[in-house]
């Protein structure tokens, strides 16, 4: 009975999660929930094995060992479009819009074939909603290809979220960004939590994500080696060692406090 | 069971010559990610070529001697190709450099047919013919098959020997790495695109030894290329030799058990199917 | 959807029906024979270029759509006696079945593996049907005159399959022009521009490439049986020119891929300056040469082709030119 009342509360569990190449174990048996409604945010090293999680929990790759469930579905080596259809939504790191079409009929494309599947007229209010929400309104027009680094993370937002997710995995949405803008983007990202979207984020700029996170995961060559609240991973010695080898890292992660 | 000996050492004889023709298209697809569809008529011209130098209405030299011109000038022609119709299109979709190669294929078919016309061509030119126990080989095609293995010999000492071939294959590994360590990437990249070439043009001389051929004969021979460089993963030199050996065992085998004319639909079959299963080739590791 | 606000349609659909009307007004058979060549290579590039344009994925083999489609048809016709119509209609579905088949197996490969498979698969059948007895080998097959007093005389035939080919031009231009303004079409654009891309945000890629597959073969193999109806034979040399499948991506590169109006252009273009070298003198014997270096100059020089240069040079024809 606790359990299954729990269960309810959970949105995303990945359990005893393993993905090797070859003879490399890039994500190496992670254990974690992510309750409904919160912002968790994931950091470690670069190669750490950030990116490679996300590509197996929105089905690029498929687990080598271990569970994903998302919304009391095992979704574990489903395809990234199926797991889009069930509101599961995610940005790439690096952004790659559609560069000959304008950013509304970028956006109008996360919408029509997320997870609620829309005709072309009504995705483009949808479009139309979301690109107000993340600042992308007077834009709608221009083509793709003119935007800024800002803007085409906006807009990589934008048509995640024209999707309707229930979860939103975000992959640096901050990197490249000025401070100005950081600020705007965090807006945004406590916006769409507001909204009843629940958010995994990868972020290097670490003061932002201590601001934003409920809680926060730390991997180390593929090892989940912390999970607390931002406050505990900052006082998590095993934290520190791990951006030992980085101490400028190190040296913003404690500055992040 | 003679007649079976006999229609394998033959094939295989060949399948040498396959081979190397087949190696000139991975070479460059192996280096630059490029297929030339410009093979088949370089082919062509290889074969046109030892025509010219050695044929009776040409300047009638020794057929093997005018291979190496051909070689020459198949080197050349390749390098002025890559920076004429390949270097701008390098970092472009795939598509760009299909179809430039395959302008420059249009350009060598139709000028060729404009100066040399259809009519099938014919070297009159003999070696005899040796015997090996109950089998008759034919002595061009003993000649073709031993020049084939020289040519891979030299190509092999020339990439893993010598300065440039260290450079070409550093090139192939990671062209930007290449750069920053000093190597001229651009001449390295139109220099094994001519060896592609010339590989190609060698094989067409070898196979005018002993067969007839018009303008048009190279683009069989580009399509056996393709299977045997499936056959043997793309990009691979050695899997090519090996694939050229397959096909031509096949060619030689396939026939005493059902009518030749099945010969190319099971190859095209076999090549869709190893595209599919196991795109690396055969020999192709992951 | 109100129709005024789309003058790239209109403009395109009077186009075609402005130069296919040409030859029923002035009644000229010659002008009749050169614009049903015309209307074929725009009904052939315009469906390649669904797959190539849209969905960016380069098929070398396409023919062998336009030559299994033709074969299947004519073979209905010519041995089992079936009107010209359903027999075409038989050709396309053909040519829909296979490329279902093909895209099941064939579009999991990226780049320049699909462009090879395509080139195999294309041989494939073209030696294959060599040895195919039922549809008369390397022979191929003949049509007896006598099957042209149904349609009302050789005249009249030539007259009803230059009709037909214009419907189905028509039908391929609304075609190209609906996918591309449609939920389809956005899938497949996305998929052009970004493949792994295009997963993450939820379009299933494989059904919507294959989609895109059979509705770029469907209307070759309908043509395929009009064209050697009219031809009165079919034999596996002609049906299944490796040829003629780069002719189709030259004229949609050089009208534009990616464009409706793209491969209609490029295909009038290259039908134009080939008739023109074909017939002249000079250049008779050059003539492959000649179009191997306009191929050149237009993909070092112009690589978005005719209607993509004109929409980047003049961006106010933007609603006009797509």
């Amino acid at each position: 009975m606790t359990t299954s009342r729990m269960q309810d509360n959970i949105i995303l569990q990945v359990q005893n999660v393993s993905k090797r190449f070859g003879g490399l174990l890039a994500v190496s048996e992670v254990t974690f929930d992510l309750p409904k409604g919160q912002i968790l945010g994931l950091i470690g090293p670069n190669g750490a094995g950030k990116t490679t999680l996300f590509n197996v929990i929105n089905g690029v790759y498929t687990p080598t060992e271990g569970q994903i469930t998302f919304r009391g579905t095992d979704i574990s080596g489903w395809k990234p479009y199926d797991v889009v259809g069930l509101g599961l939504a995610r940005t790439h790191q690096i952004v790659r819009p559609l560069n000959d079409l304008t950013v509304l009929e970028n956006v109008m494309a996360g919408a029509c074939y997320g997870h609620e599947s829309h005709s072309l007229t009504e995705a483009e209010v949808i479009a139309l909603e979301v690109m107000e929400f993340v600042g992308l309104h007077e834009r709608r027009n221009l083509l793709a290809a003119s935007l800024n680094v800002a803007q085409k993370k906006r807009l990589e937002m934008a048509r995640a979220l024209a999707s309707r997710p229930y979860l939103l995995l975000l992959d640096e949405v901050l990197a490249g960004l000025n401070p100005t803008e950081i600020a705007e983007m965090v807006e945004v990202v406590l916006k769409i939590r507001e909204q009843g979207v629940s958010i995994f984020i990868i972020e290097h700029v670490m003061h932002a994500l201590m601001n934003v996170s409920d809680r926060i995961i730390v991997l180390d060559y593929g090892q989940l080696i912390a999970e607390g609240t931002p406050d505990e991973i900052v006082d998590n010695p095993k934290v520190i060692e791990a951006y030992l080898g980085d101490p400028a890292l190190a040296e913003k992660l404690m500055s992040g406090s | 069971m003679e007649q079976l000996f006999a229609s394998l050492a033959d094939g295989l004889l060949i399948g040498f010559v396959y081979g190397l023709a087949a190696m000139g298209l991975t070479l460059i697809f192996g280096v630059m990610d490029v297929i030339n569809l410009g093979h088949g008529p370089i082919i062509a011209l290889g074969m046109f070529g030892v025509f010219f130098f050695a044929g009776s209405t040409g300047w009638g030299l020794n057929p093997y001697l005018a291979l190496v011109i051909v070689a020459v000038l198949g080197l050349i022609f390749g390098m002025i190709m890559y920076f004429v119709a390949v270097h701008r299109v390098l970092n472009a979709p795939h598509l760009s450099s299909l179809l430039s190669t395959f302008s420059v294929n249009m350009m060598i078919i139709g000028v060729g047919t404009a100066l040399f016309t259809t009519s099938p061509r014919n070297l009159e030119f003999s070696l005899g013919s040796l015997q090996l126990g109950p089998v008759n080989l034919l002595g061009t095609r003993v000649m073709a098959a031993l020049i084939a293995v020289l040519v891979t010999a030299v190509l092999y000492v020339f990439l893993y020997r010598t300065q440039p071939g260290k450079a070409i294959r550093a090139v192939a590994n990671n062209r930007d790495a290449a750069e920053l360590m000093g190597i001229p990437s651009t001449k390295m990249l139109a220099l094994s695109f001519g060896l592609g070439t010339m590989l190609a043009a060698i094989a067409g001389g070898l196979i005018a030894t002993f067969f007839s051929f018009n303008i048009l004969a190279g683009g069989v021979y580009e399509l056996k290329s393709f299977v045997i460089v499936v056959l043997g993963g793309l990009g691979n030199p050695t899997g090519a030799l090996i694939g050229g050996l397959i096909l031509g065992a096949m060619e030689g085998v396939v026939p005493t058990f059902m009518p030749v004319s099945w010969v190319p639909v099971i190859e095209f079959v076999l090549f869709v199917v190893i595209l599919l299963v196991r795109p690396t080739g055969l020999l192709g590791g992951r | 959807m109100k129709s005024w606000k789309y003058p790239a349609l209109w403009l395109t659909v009077g186009v075609v029906l402005a130069g296919g009307l040409i030859p029923v007004i002035t009644g000229s058979k010659i002008m009749r024979e050169s614009m049903f060549l015309i209307l074929m290579a725009v009904t052939m590039a315009s469906s390649l270029n669904i797959l190539l344009g849209y969905a960016g994925y380069v098929s070398f083999g396409h023919i062998v759509f336009f030559g299994l489609g033709g074969y299947v048809g004519f073979y209905l016709i010519a041995e089992q006696g079936w009107n010209l119509i359903p027999a075409a209609l038989a050709g396309g579905l053909a040519s829909g079945v296979l490329a279902l088949l093909l895209g099941i197996a064939l579009l999991r490969l990226r780049g320049a593996y699909f462009a090879l498979a395509t080139i195999g698969i294309n041989e494939a059948m073209r030696t294959f049907i060599n040895n195919f007895n039922l549809f008369g080998g390397p022979i191929g097959m003949e049509l007896n005159f006598i099957v042209y007093q149904d349609y009302g005389g050789a005249a009249n035939m030539q007259w009803l399959t230059y009709w037909l080919m214009f419907g189905v031009t028509i039908i391929a231009v609304l075609m190209s022009y609906g996918v591309k303004f449609s939920r389809f079409g956005l899938g497949l654009m996305s998929i052009r521009e970004d493949e792994d891309a295009a997963m993450a945000m939820g379009i299933h890629t494989p059904k919507v490439k294959t989609m895109a597959y059979i509705l770029s073969a469907i209307l070759p193999g309908i043509i395929g049986v009009i064209f050697f109806f009219r031809n009165s034979s079919v034999q596996p040399a002609g049906a299944f020119r490796l040829h003629r499948s780069i002719e189709m991506i030259v004229m949609v590169m050089l009208g534009g891929q990616g464009t409706v109006q793209g491969p209609l252009v490029g295909a009038a273009l290259y039908e134009a300056l080939r008739s023109y070298l074909l017939t002249s003198p000079l250049f008779k014997d050059l003539q492959l040469a000649i179009a191997g270096v306009l191929l050149l100059l237009i993909i070092l020089f112009v690589p978005s082709g005719v209607i993509g240069w004109l929409r980047h040079r003049f961006k106010g024809l933007w609603r006009v030119l797509e």
